[in-house]
C-alpha cells in the first residue's frame, strides 16, 4: 500500500491505495470529481522528492504527495 | 543553527536581522541584504495566513545553500505558519557575501525562485474565513503529471 497526502488547500484526507506506479495512483484520483481541478495543477512528489513522470515506481510504504500552486512570501 | 527558520505567526523582524547580522560579524562577509516582505493593506483582507511542507522546503533551501557557496556567499531564510495580519511581516530572505554584486544578484533569483518553487500556501483572512489565494498562485514547475498535461 501507498499513502497519496494531499498538501495546502486540498481539502481531503490521505489515502491509502494499492499502486505500483503513479500511473496507478493517477487512474485513481481521475475518478475522484473533486479533485479534478487539482490534478492539471498540481506537483508530484515521492517521498518528499518532486517527480516528474507517471512511469515513477512506488513500493510498500512510499508516500506520494500533491502539492497545489503554491504563493510564499 | 539551521539557515531556515519558521514560526508561528508573525515575524520578530528587528530581532531576526539584528541576531543574523550578530551571526556572521566574524565571518568577513562585506555585504549583507536582506528582503523583508510585509503584508500590505489591500481587497479588504484583515491579513494572510500560510501553510507550510518543511521536508520539501528545506530541501529546496539546502539545494539553493549548496549553489550559494561556491560564489562565497550565504543564505538565511524566515517564514510564518499561520496567520500573519495586515503591517506585519512574514518572510526575510537574506545573502551575505565577501562582496555586494554577488548579494544583490542573488537575493534577486532566490526571491524569485521562492516565489515559484517553495511549498507554501497563502490565504487571505477576509471577513473572518480563510481563502486560498488562488488566483495568485503558480504550479510549481512540472506540475499536471497526474492530469496527463505532460
Amino acid at each position: 500500500m501507498v499513502t497519496i497526502e494531499f498538501l495546502g488547500p486540498i481539502q481531503k484526507a490521505p489515502l491509502t491505495l494499492e499502486a505500483s506506479s503513479l500511473r496507478d495512483v493517477a487512474e485513481v484520483l481521475k475518478q475522484d470529481t473533486e479533485m479534478a481541478q487539482w490534478l492539471e495543477n498540481c506537483a508530484v512528489a515521492v517521498n518528499d522528492t518532486l517527480v516528474a513522470t507517471l512511469d515513477t515506481a512506488l513500493k510498500a510504504g512510499d508516500k506520494v504527495s500533491l502539492l497545489p500552486p503554491v504563493c510564499g512570501g | 543553527m539551521s539557515m531556515l527558520e519558521l514560526y508561528d505567526g508573525a515575524l520578530n523582524v528587528p530581532e531576526i536581522i539584528t541576531r543574523w547580522y550578530s551571526e556572521e560579524a566574524e565571518y568577513n562577509y562585506g555585504a549583507y541584504i536582506p528582503f523583508i516582505g510585509t503584508v500590505r493593506e489591500e481587497d479588504g483582507i484583515e491579513g494572510l495566513s500560510f501553510d507550510v511542507y518543511e521536508p520539501i522546503l528545506s530541501a529546496w533551501f539546502e539545494a539553493w545553500q549548496a549553489k550559494a557557496e561556491p560564489l562565497g556567499a550565504k543564505l538565511k531564510m524566515a517564514h510564518s505558519r499561520g496567520d500573519v495580519l495586515v503591517h506585519e511581516s512574514s518572510y526575510i530572505a537574506a545573502v551575505f557575501s565577501p562582496k555586494r554584486r554577488v548579494s544583490l544578484e542573488t537575493i534577486e533569483k532566490f526571491v524569485e525562485d521562492f516565489k515559484a518553487s517553495a511549498p507554501i500556501w497563502k490565504y487571505d483572512l477576509k471577513n473572518g474565513e480563510r481563502i486560498y489565494a488562488r488566483e495568485r498562485s503558480t504550479a510549481i514547475s512540472g506540475a499536471g503529471i497526474l492530469g496527463g498535461n505532460v
